[in-house]
């Protein structure tokens, strides 16, 4: 059954899933790997930022969502630093338990009030040149799915530029390794915090784009990608967007190696047993800085 | 713990006790078992989360490898779910041991503990989706014949007894953590794991005995989720929620005290309560239930903003005393 | 809506309603006072979660019977004693349920309508056996829920067993319709116990009507991509594709396929969570040609298509969980005529000899076995140019097949 071609085109399929798991993880690579905050929330922002895309994309208005794309990045951006300075960093007196207990309780709320305002309806958009095929060897793939996979690589190298080139990434970089010390040299620590989550979330708002003309949005659909993204950002290395970008790609081949292997069930064991063995044997990831 | 202390934790035990004589229905009953229930949880979670440090997003995995285990002797093989209880301990605590062992060998603490706990949760689902034994997704039924040998009562106080005494053995257990050389080392090892090592302090074999004593704990209560409920699938066995309820009862009610998990699990359920029929006093509103929930997530929230240290937190400020 | 009285705290309102009786009783006459009686339906479906699209949809059927019973003068073998619903969330968790069971015990519900989830199903049931309250179980696929043994509970619709065994019957008359093109097919299948029993129970039956089962594909809930899964069905290249799954999945799957111009003789789900007036009316050119063996009303009757416009004018779709416990509350308040009152044992008595029967529905007259509904039947459907036509059995049908499904182009 397994002929070389199915493995091909597997293979294919995986590149393409992976860079759809590339988007999510990304904005978590942020939050979690560079900030260490557990963002129990991340499910349900990209959800609600899904929604938007969504009614853009509904008449009245109508915006084909990769034009919506910077609308929706900077929304998303706006949301993530509001989130940060309201919540997160105004309440959670700097205990990491305290962060996870407030990120869960944003999940509940954004979950449910999505729920109250929208219903539990599942939405889709069409995009019609989204969904036309393209050839890849054996592979049929939409066009969306190559979108989102340049989308993705295209988000991981200029968060990577950013991080590295600008100043403010430095200081990103600087409050990540040393609070105190960051600090301690002028850097207004709480503000950088909060914009390091807006831009985490920014990229959920790129990831929203990217994925709605070929998934769907419902109240709960965010969540199905959450461990995923946690496993792709230990895997690639805390805080390494090009970690990031090839551990999404190795997570999508692996996940569809083994539902080609074990059946599409079982298969799914894949991924945590991939995020049980990089934890066990290499916790720094692909491209983290040696422990 | 002084005078004032065992006072009030005698009235409370006593008001636990009388609790279902004065509230003489099998919803206050029931709500009183999933209050001790959730409790009992929860301080198994506190024992390797709250005593030593060592926070765990996937616990439902212990919870759900004792109910599959009694499940399947019980229903599959005959055996007597009095016998078999003991059997889903074991289970749970060999889970335990093999996870701490793994996890604690390769060094992983903190936020990446408690994400591998989470994945080790995960394969726990889809095995038990994927082995016959289990019966995969079709699920286990066990069959009802409420009867004392079977572990099923006609009467739901039982198992409000049964969660009680459940509740007070866990308790019993995190107080003696406070009070022996085993529990010293976790705490030490909590607040500083590097200087604990220093002092002579074996790390990783204090971590292996308490995660493998919490996973025990939890595998014994997956056998009375089992029969007081009499269905089980993996959905079920292995749920996440499970797994955030235990974290969350803990740490809103104060990790590493003995009365967090209790305190905390009241609090929540009694917010749960407040705010299930609230929603529903909106009736012209579709479907108002949402909102009952969305103040429960902002009750969370409230909670955690105004006593980051928990309710024992609150409780220490007002009552006082040394840490209960 | 405005005729739902939400139940409260249960020992104070009971106190509360005795007192209020008691007081009535000194200014009114004997009739009129009989006449203040209610009849307390407990409704426990999930309306949050994960499906709580499907839990608003009963409520929304249960909320339309009620008044409908209540506009029509309540039961009147009670002096006109009115339906009054006390609603539960199951938040799609067991505990949640039974806990719900026990509220509405104690705010005295005459009998149970609930849990769209099986396992909710089981439990609830399970606890309300404990008092002898009926549990009239709306939507909940699983057998097990009927095997148990449990006088209380009762199924109007058929179960994952009669629907595949029907469906097979369907199919294979559909096939030789056709000259038999279909040889061989692929079972798609959610993992959960709806999903596993039906795929089961179908791999079983398909030979039997000369088509082989090549394989079955079973997936997880949720399923972020069905990529590989239109893979191997382009792989293995079955002649009919099957699907037995929730919403979200069967919707994923079917625009993957069709994306990807996969020809099939035909996609036949069995109970297939996403076919439904939504996926047509989004999404009508993945749908064309699909065909589902579900729950649905009578196309024929012209109360089905009267209830399917106040649903409509309500804003809500008209999918099978609506009238599904629309039915499941008419037949309750048929036992309580029948029963005349709302003693346990007279009320499951009554039940277990209904003989109900709606034309809303194409079921046969109610005849419960086991507390199962040998009655109830499913029907064939097929999307047909953005709307949804019954195509089997003949007699409830609006329009002909469309088999085998044309080729994409």
């Amino acid at each position: 059954m397994l002929t070389p071609e199915i493995l091909v085109a597997g293979l294919v399929n995986g590149l393409m899933a992976g860079g759809i798991y590339v988007l999510v993880a990304v904005g978590l690579t942020l939050i979690y790997g560079v900030l260490h905050i557990i963002n129990f929330a991340h499910g349900s922002l990209l959800m609600l930022a899904m929604y938007a895309v969504f009614f853009l994309w509904r008449k009245p208005l109508g915006l084909d969502p990769y034009i919506a794309l910077p609308l929706v990045i900077a929304g998303a951006f706006a949301f993530g630093y509001l989130v940060y300075r309201a919540l997160i960093g105004h309440f959670s007196h700097g205990k990491d338990e305290n962060i996870l207990l407030i990120t869960l309780g944003l999940s509940i709320i954004i979950d449910n009030a999505t729920l109250f305002f929208f219903t539990g309806d599942t939405q889709t958009i069409e995009v019609t040149y989204a969904g036309r095929m393209i050839s890849l060897g054996p592979a049929l793939v939409p066009l969306g799915k190559l979108v989102s996979f340049a989308g993705a690589l295209l988000l991981c190298l200029l968060l990577g530029l950013f991080m590295t080139r600008t100043d403010m990434g430095k200081a990103i970089r600087a409050v990540a390794k040393e609070r105190q010390g960051a600090r301690l040299v002028g850097i207004d620590v709480e503000g950088v915090m909060a914009i390091s989550y807006g831009i985490g979330i920014a990229c959920l708002g790129a990831a929203a784009c990217l994925l709605m003309p070929t998934f769907y949005v419902s109240p709960s659909s965010g969540h199905a990608f959450v461990l995923i993204a946690f496993t792709i950002v230990v895997l690639g290395g805390m805080g390494s967007f090009k970690g990031a970008f090839f551990g999404g790609l190795i997570i999508g081949i692996v996940e569809s190696a083994c539902g080609l292997w074990l059946g599409e069930q079982l298969g799914q064991i894949g991924i945590p047993l991939v995020f049980i063995l990089i934890l066990l044997l290499r916790p720094s990831g692909l491209f983290g800085a040696a422990r | 713990m002084n005078r004032r202390h065992l006072i009030l934790v005698g009235i409370g035990g006593l008001a636990l006790i009388a609790y279902p004589w004065v509230f003489r229905s099998n919803y206050a009953v029931d709500i009183g078992f999933l209050v001790l229930f959730a409790a009992y949880l929860g301080q198994t979670w506190n024992i390797a989360g709250g005593f030593a440090g060592q926070t765990s997003f996937g616990h439902v995995v212990f919870f759900g490898v004792g109910a599959y285990v009694s499940t399947i002797l019980h229903a599959t093989y005959g055996v007597n779910p009095w016998i078999a209880w003991p059997c889903s301990a074991l289970g749970g605590a060999i889970v335990g041991w093999l996870i701490g062992t793994l996890c604690y060998r390769a060094g992983l603490k903190g936020s990446y503990f408690a994400l591998i706990t989470l994945a080790v949760a995960e394969v726990g689902r889809i095995v038990a989706n994927s082995l016959p034994i289990t019966r995969g997704g079709l699920g286990m039924l066990i069959r009802a014949d409420l009867r004392a040998e079977n572990f099923q009562f006609k009467d739901p106080i039982w198992f409000y007894y049964i969660a009680l005494v459940l509740c007070v053995l866990a308790m019993v257990i995190a107080w003696g953590l406070t009070r022996t050389r085993f529990g010293a080392r976790l705490a030490a090892i909590r607040d500083n794991e590097d200087a604990a090592e220093a002092l002579g302090v074996n790390a990783f074999r204090e971590k292996v005995k308490c995660l493998t004593l919490s996973g025990g704990l939890c595998g014994a209560g997956g056998t009375v989720y089992a029969q007081k409920y009499l269905y089980i699938d993996p959905s079920i066995a292995f749920s996440i929620d499970k797994s955030v309820e235990m974290l969350l009862v803990t740490l809103i009610g104060g990790p590493g005290t003995v009365l967090g998990p209790l305190i905390g699990s009241g609090v929540l359920h009694f917010i749960g309560e407040l705010t299930r029929d609230l929603g529903a006093m909106l009736p012209s509103v579709g479907n108002p239930q949402p909102l009952s929930i969305i103040i429960y997530g902002a009750a969370l929230i409230a909670i955690v903003a105004w006593l980051p240290d928990g309710l024992m937190g609150l409780f220490r400020r007002t009552v006082g005393g040394d840490r209960a | 809506m405005s005729h739902i009285v939400i139940g409260r705290r249960a020992i104070t309102r009971r106190r509360f309603v005795a007192g209020t009786m008691a007081a009535g009783s000194l200014a009114f006459p004997a009739i009129l006072r009989a006449q203040a009686k209610t009849v307390k339906v407990g409704l426990i479906h999930p309306v949050t979660g994960f499906v709580a699209y499907n839990g608003q949809q009963s409520r929304v059927g249960a909320a339309m019977a009620i008044e409908d019973v209540n506009k029509a003068g309540g039961i009147k073998a009670m002096g006109g004693a009115t339906l009054e619903a006390v609603l539960g969330d199951s938040q799609s968790k067991v505990e949640v349920g039974v806990s719900e069971v026990e509220k509405m015990n104690e705010a005295g519900v005459a009998a149970y309508i609930g849990c769209f989830q099986s396992p909710v199903g089981i439990a609830a049931s399970q606890a309300a056996a404990k008092y002898n309250t009926p549990f009239i179980i709306d939507v909940g696929a699983s057998d097990l829920i009927v095997n148990r043994g449990l006088k209380n509970v009762f199924r109007l619709k058929p179960g994952f067993g009669k629907c595949a065994e029907d469906a097979i019957i369907a199919l294979g008359e559909i096939n030789k319709a056709a000259g038999a093109p279909a040889k061989s097919a692929v079972l798609v299948h959610e993992s959960g116990e709806f999903g596993t029993g039906t795929a089961k129970l179908l791999a079983g039956k398909l030979p039997s009507i000369g088509i082989e089962v090549k394989e079955l594909i079973p997936h997880d809930n949720p399923t972020r991509n069905m990529d590989n899964i239109a893979l191997r069905i382009r792989a293995i290249q079955p002649d009919i594709l099957t699907m037995s799954n929730y919403g979200n999945e069967y919707t994923l799957l079917a625009r993957t396929l069709h994306q990807q111009k996969v020809n099939l003789v035909g996609m036949f789900s069995v109970l297939g969570g996403g076919f439904n007036y939504k996926l047509v009316k989004d999404l009508p050119d993945v749908a064309e040609n699909m065909m589902d063996y579900n729950h649905w009303f009578n196309p024929k009757s012209s109360n089905a298509q009267g209830l399917k416009r106040r649903v409509e004018a309500a804003g809500s779709l008209f999918t099978f969980e609506v009238y599904l416990t629309y039915n499941s509350v008419m037949l309750l308040a048929d036992a309580l005529e029948r029963a005349k009152t709302t003693d346990k044992d007279k009320l499951i008595e009554a039940l277990a000899t209904s003989t109900w029967s709606t034309d809303i529905v194409p079921y046969g007259p109610t005849k419960f076995v086991n507390g199962q509904n040998e009655g109830g039947r499913a029907a064939a459907l097929q999307a047909q140019k953005g709307d949804i036509q019954v195509v089997y059995p003949a007699a409830f049908a609006s329009a002909s097949v469309v088999f085998p499904k044309p080729k994409y182009n």
